[in-house]
């Protein structure tokens, strides 16, 4: 690609020096992006600008929030009544977070079903998972830092997941917590790291982007550029798509910000943190529901390991599955719109975490009309979820038979008549 | 004299005595990063005044039987619990072979109408209800863990649901008839 000739003389003179108009150009500007790319793809950018959103927003709730537990529950409770637009900025913050999951669950399921996951993009995707983990662990410490009840319980039941380790368990527990239960060094720490992970994020972020711009962006079709004539220039078409999206994205999130902003919480997080009373009936946040439900699914012992143990491993596995994934699928097409089985497959797998996120909601021993326990379907979907990975998916990459590939990306989208 | 590192000796010699340097170096250097790391990872385990916190003394006379107190014992719940004849004889009724855990009802108490053991479930922390006269107190008659729904009976040992242990019995001594010191 040609390099650009700057006219205005002071951006010429830095760009000689640090080429980073140069930069934005080429990957901004110039970009050669796919044709073909639909609504799915704007869930990246949508992702990228909402963690901009939560680093803006949640730098101002810093300048008020008091990290200890004397303070912590009345210094929120203080941006929300007395600080200037406090309410605002911390409404946004806390349905923020459930929007930039959203947008990234998205993200992640888009890059199921179109293969996104295969060479050359492996390393990519495993960013992406790293990227996951560390939202969830930014989101479940910033849970507690208003310090009420959810809060205090969430951060109980979370730390005690350690405990699970063998013979070290306890030990890891007590170091996480700085004491003998959560306190307020676990409150302070947890704001340093919550402070943290979101710059540890943007750093991976950036990882993701590089690895993108290497190979360029899969597309519905899964198949690579083949010629220029496949792509069209990321500015203006795909900025003004990203921008469209973006229009809807805001109005559904300050929908909530604005008329729903506690649709998301729970309303026991309004009660200040007691150490001595937990909640009838807690639960995480609507985002780490799945992994909740898998977490109980385990109620047996497997020979010498117990139950518990058991789910802890399990939970973790159910993400870090998902680094395997491009070796797991052996087939060389990477959209299910020419895998027929696999489609069908991925869309009851949609449908199984939704089941997973449903039943984690609900108490452990409830009943589905009274009859059906949901234990029983939660154990039920956890195999099942495991199953896609580990049998099913691998099992198709053999025996399945996909459609014929079109021949180029322009060849199928220039076509007379053919779909978008 | 005049040789430069890069034309050394013999080159086995020179070549083997290199790379044990630098392997050596590399190690001590690997070693000493190691070393520093841990006052950063100890910094975050109880710090010595957190420690330092006190036994708790515990006054039971004010429990009537069938009673439950909670008192604060290192930032925990301790549940003390004063039983009723029914109670003890369901927990030590009890066959071993029934248990998750098994522990006979002796073995968990010092008086068998006290009952006191950390009211914190083994499962993943949460307190278990039973405390109040008209809390659940699951299918055994003792306490219910509301978090995952594990089921202790009246002698606080574990019946149903995840959790893996009995609740733990903290270390306490009777220090008259009615008085007891926790920790
Ligand atoms: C990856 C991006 C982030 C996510 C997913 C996230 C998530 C959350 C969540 C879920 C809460 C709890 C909201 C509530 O229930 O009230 C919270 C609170 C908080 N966050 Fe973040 N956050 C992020 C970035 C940041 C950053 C960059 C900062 C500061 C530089 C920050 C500072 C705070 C503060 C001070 C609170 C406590 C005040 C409150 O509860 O509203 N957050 N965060
Ligand atoms: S914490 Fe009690 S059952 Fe899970």
């Amino acid at each position: 690609m040609a390099a650009v000739q700057w006219k205005n003389p002071v951006i010429k003179w830095i760009d000689y020096r640090l080429p980073i108009f140069t930069m934005v150009h080429h990957d901004l500007v110039d970009y050669p992006t796919p044709r073909n790319l639909n609504y799915w793809w704007n869930f990246g950018s949508l992702a990228g600008i909402t963690l901009v959103i939560m680093v803006l927003t949640g730098i101002f709730l810093a300048m008020y929030y008091t990290p200890h537990v004397d303070y912590a529950f009345e210094s929120v409770e203080r941006i929300m009544r007395d600080v200037n637009y406090g309410w605002l900025i911390r409404y946004l913050h806390m349905n923020g977070g459930s929007m930039f999951f959203l947008a990234v669950y998205i993200h992640v399921f888009r890059g199921l079903y179109f293969g996104s996951y295969k060479a050359p993009r492996e390393l990519l995707w495993i960013i992406g998972v790293f990227i996951l983990l560390a939202m969830m662990a930014t989101a479940f410490m910033g849970y507690v830092l208003p310090w009420g009840q959810m809060s205090f319980w969430a951060a109980t039941v979370i730390t005690n997941l350690f405990s699970a380790v063998p013979l070290v368990g306890e030990a890891i527990v007590r170091w996480l917590w700085g004491g003998f239960t959560v306190d307020n060094p676990t409150l302070n720490r947890f704001y340093a790291l919550h402070f943290l992970l979101p710059f540890v994020i943007l750093g991976l972020v950036g990882l993701h982007m590089w690895a993108l711009h290497v190979h360029k962006s899969n597309n519905p079709l899964g198949i690579d550029i083949k010629s220029p004539s496949d792509t069209i220039p990321f500015h203006p078409y795909y900025t003004a798509k990203d921008m469209y999206g973006l229009g809807i994205f805001m109005t559904v999130y300050l929908f909530f910000v604005f008329f729903a902003p506690n649709f998301f919480g729970e309303p026991d997080n309004y009660i200040k943190a007691n150490s001595l009373v937990t909640p009838a009936h807690i639960v995480p946040e609507w985002y780490l529901l799945p992994y909740y439900a898998i977490l109980r699914a385990i109620t047996f012992d497997i020979w010498f390991i117990p139950a518990k143990l058991i789910g802890v491993i399990a939970m973790f596995a159910s993400i870090l599955i998902l680094v395997l994934l491009p070796w797991l699928d052996r087939s060389p097409v990477r959209s299910a719109r020419f895998r027929p089985l696999y489609k069908q497959f991925f869309w009851l797998f949609f449908v199984d975490c939704l089941i997973l996120g449903w039943v984690g909601a609900n108490p452990p021993d409830a009943m589905l009309m009274g009859k059906i326990s949901l234990l029983v379907i939660g154990q039920l979907a956890t195999l099942y979820y495991f199953a896609f990975f580990l049998v099913i998916v691998p099992l198709l990459g053999i025996f399945e038979r996909p459609k014929p590939l079109p021949e180029s990306i322009s060849a199928a989208v220039l076509k007379p008549g053919a779909a978008e | 004299m005049t040789a430069t590192a890069t034309t050394a000796g013999p080159l086995d010699d020179g070549k083997s005595r290199r790379d044990f340097l630098l392997i050596a170096t590399s190690t001590v250097g690997a070693v000493g990063t190691a070393l520093a790391v841990w006052p950063l990872v100890d910094s975050m385990n109880p710090a010595a005044d957190v420690l330092a916190l006190a036994s708790t003394e515990v006054d039971l006379s004010a429990i009537q039987q069938g009673q439950s107190i909670t008192v604060v014992w290192r930032g925990k719940p301790v549940f003390v619990r004063h039983r009723t004849a029914a109670e003890i004889k369901a927990a030590e009724a009890t066959a071993l072979s029934e248990l998750i855990d098994p522990q006979p009802d002796k073995a968990r108490v010092k008086k068998p109408q006290w009952l006191v053991m950390v009211g914190v479930c083994t499962h993943l922390g949460c307190i278990p209800l039973g405390q109040k006269a008209n809390d659940l107190k699951g299918d055994y008659g003792g306490w219910f863990c509301p978090c995952h729904g594990s089921h202790y009976d009246t002698a606080g040992r574990i019946r149903k649901g995840p959790a893996p242990q009995n609740l733990a019995v903290p270390d306490y001594q009777f220090l008259s008839d009615t008085v007891i010191r926790i920790g």
